[in-house]
């Protein structure tokens, strides 16, 4: 397709004078990007999913010997069955609490919020500045039994003597991973309220919605790309989360990345990890795709 | 039939302290089409907002249909509106679109069929009820806003500058869609526009304002050929204007005097309160004409003609003259097949004294 013109100039000017398609220009630009996800992330991907199916020992002259044996395990075996129920259970559980806590936030600083605007922006993500271990850890020591909000209670003489479920369980994970997921629930809802046409608003009030009515019938299924995004941004990475389980969630709270932990690591049998992993995404895939068909079922029904 | 449908009273909107509205006084009577026309900024959307709810006066009083509607939502009023958008709801169809604010009343599938389909037609839409919110021309959008308007049947329908997304040719066709929809309702029309041609070519009244203010309410032709200010007269079309002196008065006639004209005597208009001194004399460029060798005019004035535009069915003059600071612009309908006037050349125009209109300042 490249075409050049004229015969004067250097090599360079010949170069520059290259006419590239607008599709091969913008392949070129998206080039690098491309190449690094391709490498640091299919290519990952690619050797798990040969990984999980080979059998951790090799045949008598050292070769790789391919098996099902690890998805056999672990779509027979009760414990990985019901660590993944758990997983994908709390990561759904997650998702939802998280976007119902989020949509309000996000509709305040769309509509509510005027001139301070990006300042809440910036105070939404400012807890995001401290990294991920700092954060489980303080709920830790706000939920413990010596906690800050033990303490409190017991200071205001609300209660006698401290609660001790408030950490160790899959409760307090839900309520670690909520608040460590807010941001990322609040922003793609933020952007589509931000998006939404207000005379769309101010016509469904002048044709007798009140405010109940109208966010039912316009407000959501017009924002309804944002909160399926938030739903997925939460729930994906949450299933596969193992800090908050072992910091938070004790023996009634782990997960099954942390099952996927301890395979690469102190059992150390790759292959049954990797195939944990690969189930693990195939059964969250599942989920999503059932929350999307959901949501466009739900979105139909506005009228 | 005599009381109005809309009355409005002493109505104020202060934003910080730019003022949007001041001190509105105005009366729109059952099954008028009324308009608001004036330039950007003058407060008229404002004022149309307030009577539809979406923003409350700082001060005064709003009453619909005798009720007063002081912090009344826009659900809570009998009005409806079209938007300037037309804020077609992209996640309905045409039918669920039209059809939005029926379904509060739990109408059955059959008598809500029935009743966007009798909206449609009223609009010439029916067929395209089943076309997404989101796929539809920006005339088709229109008539959807419209019909889903109407079908509240509204007291008051507010139109907020419906027309000025479309082209110029839908423009006009639907400003004579809009008459006959009106007649044929026979609901009250409040509409907001920035074009003279549009306010004057629909309405049965017209208010012109400025800066907050009403200037001017009356029928098309009196705002027209009558206007009540400079102000008025500059912004429905062109005007020339010319400096005079009244130099005497009594209680039916005015006689004045200007370097352009001569002395000329007018009859005393309603309302014209203004004593001796300067006077400001307005003319419409169509109601002057370039006289020929032969011809003869009431009134002469002898300039010099500097330049031309045409603009296919007239063609505007501009001629010097001595004694105005600004040349007088003639329109020439070309009809007439009249001479070819070259710029340069000594022309003579003449008029009528009823074409000469005294302006307070």
């Amino acid at each position: 397709m490249g075409v050049i013109e004229g015969e004067g100039g250097s090599a360079l000017a010949k170069l520059g004078n290259i006419k590239l398609s607008e599709a091969a220009r913008g392949l070129a630009l998206a080039m690098p990007p491309l190449a690094y996800t391709l490498l640091l992330l299919a290519v990952p991907i690619l050797a798990v999913i040969y990984l999980s199916f080979t059998a951790r020992e090799p045949d008598a002259d050292g070769n790789m010997v391919m098996s099902f044996a690890n998805y056999v395990r672990v779509w027979t075996d009760p414990l990985y069955l019901h660590l993944l129920a758990r997983s994908v259970g709390i990561s759904v559980i997650v998702a939802v609490i998280t976007v119902v806590l989020a949509y309000p936030i996000a509709y305040f600083i769309a509509f509510e919020s005027g001139k301070w605007r990006h300042l809440w922006i910036l105070l939404i993500t400012v807890p995001f500045w401290t990294s991920y271990l700092l954060r489980v850890l303080s709920w830790k020591i706000a939920l413990g039994q010596s906690g800050a909000i033990n303490s409190i209670l017991l200071w205001t003489g609300l209660i006698a003597t401290p609660f001790e479920g408030l950490l160790y369980n899959i409760g307090a994970v839900v309520t670690v991973l909520a608040h460590s997921y807010a941001v990322f629930a609040i922003l793609p809802i933020y952007v589509s309220l931000v998006r939404l046409d207000r005379s769309l608003l101010e016509a469904a009030t002048d044709l007798g919605d009140g405010a109940v009515r109208r966010f039912v019938r316009i407000t959501l299924p017009l924002t309804q790309r944002g909160v399926v995004g938030a739903l997925m941004v939460v729930m994906i990475p949450t299933a596969g989360d193992y800090v908050t389980p072992v910091l938070i969630g004790g023996k009634d709270g782990i997960m099954i990345a942390n099952q996927i932990q301890a395979q690469f690591g102190k059992a150390n049998n790759w292959p049954l990890g990797a195939a944990l992993s690969v189930s693990t995404m195939l059964t969250i895939g599942f989920a999503a795709l059932a929350i999307l068909v959901l949501a466009r079922k739900a979105g139909r029904l506005a009228r | 039939m005599n009381t109005p449908i809309i009355s409005i009273r002493g109505v104020s909107r202060h934003f910080g302290a730019f003022t949007a509205l001041d001190n509105i006084d105005l009366d729109v009577k059952q099954g008028e089409f009324f308009s608001l026309l004036g330039p950007s900024g003058c407060g008229k959307t404002t004022l149309l907002r307030m009577i539809g709810g979406f923003m409350e006066p700082s001060s005064g009083k709003i009453m619909i249909d005798q009720k007063p509607m002081d912090g009344l939502a826009p659900n809570q009023r009998p009005t409806n509106m079209v938007f300037q958008n037309y804020a077609i709801f992209p996640h309905l169809n045409v039918a669920d679109n039209v059809g939005y604010g029926l379904r509060k009343l739990r109408l059955d599938k059959a008598q809500f069929t029935a009743r966007v389909q009798e909206a449609l037609e009223r609009v010439g839409l029916s067929g395209l009820g089943h076309r997404g919110g989101h796929e539809l021309s920006g005339g088709q959008r229109q008539r959807v806003a419209l019909a889903r308007a109407l079908i509240m049947q509204p007291k008051v329908l507010l139109l907020d500058e419906p027309l000025s997304a479309l082209d110029k040719k839908l423009r006009e066709q639907m400003q004579l869609e809009l008459r006959r929809l009106q007649r044929a309702v026979g609901i009250t029309f409040i509409l907001v526009t920035h074009d003279q041609y549009e306010a004057l070519s629909m309405s049965d009244r017209v208010a012109v304002m400025f800066k907050g203010r009403i200037a001017q309410v009356a029928p098309p032709q009196d705002i027209y050929q009558r206007p009540a200010s400079r102000d008025v007269a500059d912004f429905l079309g062109g005007m020339n204007f010319i400096e005079a002196q009244i130099e005497a008065e009594d209680a039916l006639e005015l006689k004045l005097a200007s370097p352009l004209t001569g002395p000329i005597t007018l009859a005393r208009r309603d309302g014209f309160a203004q004593g001796l001194g300067k006077a400001t004399l307005g003319i419409r460029p169509e109601r002057l004409r370039i006289l020929g060798p032969k011809e003869t005019a009431p009134i002469e004035i002898t300039g010099t003609l500097y330049d031309k535009v045409y603009y296919g069915e007239v063609t505007h003059y501009s001629v010097a003259v001595r004694g105005n600071t600004q040349p007088l612009q003639v329109a020439v309908t070309n009809s007439s097949g009249g001479p070819e006037l070259a710029a340069g050349s000594e022309v003579k125009v003449g008029l009528d004294r009823s074409a000469l209109v005294l302006l307070a300042p």
